[in-house]
C-alpha cells in the first residue's frame, strides 16, 4: 500500500506539486518525491502528463461471496405521509442500474399508513416494495432505522443500496454501512455499472466541487451510495404490478434511545428551486440588491424562480435559500439563465445538469460561457430589458 | 465530563483557482486550515466545559503537519490534543478513519474514571471530502447514540441532552437523549471564539500535542488507512462541460431575438 513514482518516466515537471492540495509532494533533483504529508488521496495521478504516478494497493481480499447479493434497493424517506421525491429520482436511476444487471428494483419504506400508496410505486419503475410498518415510524428515529435496515439487508442481501443524500439519509446510511462493514460513497452525482465486473461506479464532486472522483467498492457488498437530490429524474413508466412485502413491527418509543419532543417549522419563503422549470440567476455582475429587481421582472414574465450565486447571497442581495451551487441548491431546470454570474466551479456544480443554459455576461472569458448553450456577451442591465421585451413580443404572437 | 472533539486539517478550498490556459487546478500554496465546521465543534466543547466542568480533548488523524491545526484549537482553550499520525493511516476512507478515531477515544477512556460521562463532538462535514460520514460511523463503533446536523444543544441535569436537528429545509426536530452521545454540529450553532494572546502562548509553551501511532492505539494495520478502506478511488477528473456552446452575435436586439428563437426551437420556451 503506497504511492509510487516511476523515476524513469518522471520528468520533474512539477504538475503533481501544483495539483496537490496537501503539500504532499516535492521535486527533488528533478524527480517527484512524496513527503510525510501525502495522504494518498491520488489527486496527483490525474495531473501527471507522463503517467508516472501509481497508487499501489494490497491485493483486494473479498470478504463476501458477491454472487449471493442480488438486486437494487432504494430506501425511501418521508414526512407527513409523503414520500420524499428523491426516492422517485433514485427509482429512475435504479431502474437503469437494475436493467443493466438484470435484477429486481425494490423500494424499501419504513413508515405507517402507506398501505394505499404502494401500488403506484410501480409507475416509477419498481418491481417490489418492502414496507416495514409501525405506528411510530411515521417519524424518523435514527436507531430504529439503522437496526431495521441492517436486519433487512442481512436477510435479503441486495447488491446496491441507494439513499437520498438528505440530512436523514446521511444520518442513517453511514451507521448502517459501519455496522455491515461495507463501503459507502457520499452525495453521488453519477452512477454507472462497470461492464466487466458489475461494480457500481459512483461519481461525486470532491474538494468543494473542484474535482470529480469515481469511487467503487469492489471488496464488499452491498455497495451503498447516498445520492444528491435533484440530479436524476423520476421516470414514470407504464403502470406495473409491484410485489409488496409488508412487515408489521410493534415499535414503541422506549425502543429508541432518543425521544422526539417536537417538530418546529422554520421560517420559510415558499420557494422550491429544485422543482423550478426555469431559473433566472444573478451573480456579482448584477451589482446591487436593486439590480435583482430587473431579474425579478424577467423571472416573472417567464414564470421562473429567482436564484443567486454565492457572492450574491453573501452580499445579502438575496436570501440564502435561493443560492445555487455546491453550498446551495442543486438544480436542473429546463432553462437556466445566468446573469452576471462568472461561473466559479462551486456554482457550476449546482446547475450544470440544466437542460439549456443561457449566460449573459460582460466578460467574454468568464467560465460560465464554457457551460452555456447560448451566450450573450454584454451588459446584463441592457440585455435583460431587451430580452424581457422580446419575450413579451413572442408571447403576444 | 470528558469532551472529545474530532477535528480535521483541510486545504483552504475556497482559494483553489483554475488555470484558464490549461483548465487545470492550481492548488499549490493553498494554506491548510482547521475544517470550518470543526471550529464550531470545538466552541461547543469549550462552552459545555465552561458550564458543566470537565476536560476538552481534541483528536485529529492526519500527517505530522496537522499539529498546526491542533495548536490552533489548543489556543482556543482545548485542554489536551492528540494527533493520530502514522504512514499506516494514510489513504483512509471514512470507515478506516472512524475506526482509528474510535480506537484512540477508547484508549483515552480506559485511562479515566469509568463512571465519568462523556460526549463526542464533530463538525458535520469537512470541506475537502464533504462526506459527513465519519461522525455516524464513529458513534456506531463507540456504540453510542448520534445526533447529526445539530443547530442547538442543551445539557439538562446530569446527563439529559436536548438538541435541535435540521432534518428538512423547512423544519427542525427537537430530540432528547442521554449521555454518552455523539453530536455533529452545523455552523449556525455558535460563533467560534478567537484565541486570546494568553491562549496562544499557552498552546505553544505549556500545552502538548500527544502523538499516537498505530501501535499506541492498538490498531491492526489491516483495518486502518488504505488497507482498512472499503471504497477505492478509481478515477479523478476535472468536471467536463457538455453540449454545444453558441456565442450569439450582433446588436442586443438581434441577440435576444435569436436567443428567444433558439429557445423556441429547442422546445423549452
Amino acid at each position: 500500500m503506497s504511492i509510487i513514482i516511476d523515476s524513469d518516466l518522471c520528468e520533474g515537471c512539477g504538475a503533481c506539486v501544483t495539483s496537490c492540495p496537501y503539500g504532499g509532494v516535492e521535486i527533488i533533483d528533478d524527480i517527484a518525491v512524496f513527503t510525510e504529508d501525502c495522504i494518498l488521496c491520488g489527486v496527483c495521478i490525474e495531473s501527471c502528463p507522463v503517467d508516472a504516478i501509481t497508487l499501489v494497493r494490497a491485493e483486494p481480499i473479498e470478504t463476501v461471496d458477491k454472487a449471493q447479493y442480488k438486486g437494487v434497493w432504494v430506501i425511501a424517506e418521508h414526512y407527513k405521509n409523503e414520500i420524499h421525491k428523491v426516492a422517485f429520482q433514485l427509482l429512475g436511476k435504479g431502474r437503469e442500474l437494475s436493467n443493466a444487471l438484470n435484477v429486481n428494483l425494490t423500494l424499501v419504506i419504513l413508515g405507517d399508513k402507506f398501505d394505499d400508496k404502494l401500488e403506484e410505486i410501480g409507475e416509477y419503475g419498481a418491481d417490489e416494495v418492502i414496507y416495514v410498518k409501525s405506528a411510530i415510524l411515521k417519524d424518523y428515529y435514527s436507531d430504529l432505522y439503522v437496526n431495521t435496515l441492517t436486519d433487512l439487508i442481512t436477510e435479503y442481501e441486495p447488491e446496491i443500496i441507494l439513499i437520498g443524500a438528505t440530512p436523514t439519509g446521511r444520518d442513517f446510511a453511514p451507521r448502517v454501512a459501519k455496522r455491515l462493514n461495507v463501503g459507502l460513497t457520499a452525495d453521488c452525482t453519477g452512477l454507472d455499472i462497470e461492464e466487466e465486473t458489475g461494480n457500481l461506479m459512483q461519481t461525486r464532486p470532491t474538494f468543494g466541487g473542484n474535482i470529480m472522483a469515481t469511487i467503487r467498492t469492489p471488496m464488499s457488498r452491498p455497495q451503498m451510495s447516498t445520492v444528491r437530490p435533484g440530479i436524476f429524474k423520476a421516470n414514470l413508466t407504464a403502470k406495473k404490478k409491484v410485489k409488496i412485502t409488508k412487515i408489521e413491527k410493534q415499535f414503541e418509543e422506549k425502543d429508541s434511545v432518543s425521544k422526539i419532543i417536537k417538530i418546529i417549522a422554520k421560517q420559510k419563503e415558499n420557494i422550491n428551486l429544485e422543482d423550478a422549470e426555469i431559473i433566472v440567476t444573478g451573480g456579482r455582475g448584477v451589482g446591487s440588491k436593486e439590480g435583482f429587481k430587473l431579474l425579478e421582472k424577467l423571472a416573472d414574465i417567464l414564470g421562473a424562480e429567482l436564484g443567486g450565486s454565492r457572492v450574491a447571497v453573501e452580499l445579502n442581495w438575496l436570501n440564502e435559500d435561493r443560492q445555487v451551487g455546491q453550498t446551495g441548491k442543486t438544480v436542473s431546470p429546463k432553462i437556466y439563465i445566468a446573469c452576471g454570474v462568472s461561473g466559479a466551479i462551486q456554482h457550476l456544480v449546482g446547475m450544470q445538469n440544466s437542460e439549456i443554459i443561457v449566460a449573459i455576461n460582460k466578460e467574454r472569458h468568464a467560465p460560465i460561457f464554457h457551460v452555456a448553450h447560448y451566450g450573450i456577451v454584454g451588459d446584463l442591465h441592457k440585455v435583460v430589458p431587451a430580452l424581457i421585451e422580446e419575450i413579451k413580443k413572442s408571447k403576444s404572437e | 465530563m470528558k469532551i472529545f472533539v474530532c477535528i480535521k486539517q483541510v486545504p483552504g478550498i475556497s482559494e483553489v483557482k483554475i488555470d484558464p490556459k490549461t483548465n487545470t487546478l492550481i492548488r499549490e500554496g493553498i494554506p491548510s486550515i482547521v475544517n470550518p465546521h470543526d471550529k464550531h465543534a470545538i466552541e461547543l466543547g469549550l462552552s459545555i466545559k465552561e458550564e458543566y466542568g470537565g476536560e476538552v480533548f481534541a483528536i485529529s488523524m492526519g500527517p505530522p503537519q496537522t499539529e498546526q491545526a491542533l495548536r490552533e484549537v489548543l489556543s482556543m482553550g482545548v485542554d489536551k490534543a492528540y494527533l493520530l499520525t502514522d504512514r499506516a493511516f494514510a489513504g483512509a476512507d471514512t470507515l478506516a478513519t472512524s475506526h482509528t478515531l474510535a480506537l484512540a477515544i477508547k484508549k483515552i477512556l480506559r485511562e479515566v474514571d469509568k463512571s465519568e460521562k462523556y460526549i463526542v463532538i464533530c463538525g458535520t462535514q469537512a470541506i475537502d471530502g464533504d462526506t459527513a460520514q465519519v461522525g455516524p460511523e464513529l458513534a456506531e463503533e463507540l456504540g453510542i447514540p448520534q445526533i447529526t446536523y445539530v443547530l442547538k444543544f442543551q445539557l439538562k441535569g446530569k446527563d439529559l441532552v436536548v438538541v435541535e436537528r435540521v432534518f428538512r429545509t423547512e423544519e427542525v426536530v427537537v430530540i432528547e437523549t442521554k449521555l454518552p452521545v455523539l453530536i455533529s454540529v452545523l455552523k449556525n450553532i455558535n460563533q467560534p471564539r478567537t484565541p486570546s494572546m494568553g491562549g496562544i502562548v499557552k498552546a505553544y509553551q505549556e500545552k502538548e500535542v500527544h502523538f499516537l501511532n498505530s501501535e499506541d492505539i492498538g490498531a491492526n494495520k489491516a483495518n486502518v488507512g488504505l488497507n482498512g478502506s472499503m471504497t477505492e478511488v478509481h478515477k479523478i477528473f476535472i468536471p467536463q462541460r457538455k453540449g454545444e456552446h453558441l456565442i450569439l452575435d450582433g446588436t442586443i436586439e438581434e441577440m435576444v431575438s435569436e436567443l428567444v428563437n433558439n429557445l423556441k426551437d429547442d422546445k423549452v420556451l
